[in-house]
């Protein structure tokens, strides 16, 4: 089983990576662009386990050591059965 | 006393300061491996500067699941005195120890550079050797320095006294333009509530002798020194004492990453 961890700043945490990102996109030229959050990308390859212990597990690394839930949040999905 | 410097893979000031603890402070001094699970008897545990592994995932982040942090872990809990400094506040605050977490510097730029700081509690263990609101210089080195806490937690770490240590400027006022890095409050260093972890992101190692430039680094040192001695029963021994350097040469690192 392989699953997609996404980590965030929170909403409220000023994320100065996405801010600059956001200004060089405005700067070629596109004007939409309104807001940019940068985070991490995870993806983690499980072994015998069933989607209930994933469950378990997941959040379980995600807040332990992935993310750092003082100042990030993280949301995660299956990708491969 | 006995101080014991933390080394990491990646930690970089771990000589540094092993040189201004045993040479330049005159104290018995030893490295404790990241792998180890002894503190050999060490009165303090001062974990160093640097880029513990690579500074992978957070700063911090990873050297927090290190053998030896659960022994420090234990060591705070009973009371001993740890210091973190820079990527050693960083671990304190992964394995909250310390309150609150380090965001990438506002400018998004790595900082090194000296800092003026002003003492914000002098009535700590690592600051009873300062006068009141003393002005310190000592230099910074990092990324990560922004130090975040929420409007609750700051405003419990003001209520508690907390912040030891605040950014200024060499007149001591604490100026936006002074917080170099962003941190909330200008904040440069806390301490535990228990009052006996205290982490900064300014290096003191970098300014303990006159041919560094500042020697102001001193102060937290000696306030430890100070600190131990009093509760060791050692009488009141002047805070300023000043220890003759006795330069004796380093041990070389053991182990294997």
């Amino acid at each position: 089983m392989k699953v997609r961890i996404l980590v965030f700043l929170k909403p409220s945490v000023l994320d100065p990576q996405g801010q600059t990102v956001r200004n060089a996109l405005l700067t070629l030229g596109y004007k939409s662009v309104k807001d940019v959050r940068q985070g991490k990308a995870f993806e983690i390859e499980l072994e015998n386990v069933d989607r209930l212990e994933a469950e378990k597990i997941i959040p379980e690394i995600a807040d332990k050591v992935l993310a750092n839930p003082i100042i990030e949040k993280f949301t995660w999905e299956i990708i491969e059965a | 006393m006995k101080f014991g410097v933390v080394v990491f893979p990646g930690s970089n000031c771990d000589y540094d300061t092993f040189h201004a603890l045993q040479n330049v402070m005159g104290q018995e001094t030893v490295f404790l491996w990241h792998k180890d699970h002894d503190l050999q008897r060490v009165d303090g545990v001062v974990l160093p500067g640097g880029f513990s592994y690579g500074d992978y995932l957070r700063s911090g982040a990873i050297a927090r699941f290190s053998p030896i942090m659960a022994e420090v872990k234990k060591f705070a809990e009973a009371g001993g005195l740890v210091l973190g400094i820079c990527n050693g506040f960083q671990i304190l605050l992964e394995a909250g120890l310390l309150p609150g977490a380090m965001l990438r510097n506002k400018n998004l730029k790595f900082l090194c550079q000296h800092v003026h700081i002003r003492v914000e509690n002098q009535k700590t263990a690592f600051t009873n050797a300062a006068r009141k609101g003393q002005v310190l210089r000592i230099p910074i080195a990092h990324f990560d320095g922004n130090y975040y806490a929420d409007p609750e937690l700051l405003a419990e770490l003001e209520k508690n006294k907390q912040i030891v240590f605040r950014y200024c400027n060499e007149k001591g006022q604490v100026t936006e333009g002074a917080n170099v890095n962003g941190s909330v409050s200008n904040i440069a260093g806390i301490i535990n509530r228990e009052g006996n972890v205290l982490g900064l992101m300014p290096h003191p190692e970098r300014a303990s002798e006159k041919i560094l430039g500042s020697e102001d680094g001193r102060v937290i040192f000696q306030s430890m020194i100070n600190y131990l001695e009093k509760k060791a029963g050692r009488g009141k021994k002047k805070a300023t004492k000043v220890v003759k350097p006795k330069v004796t040469p380093l041990p070389p690192l053991i182990g294997t990453f």
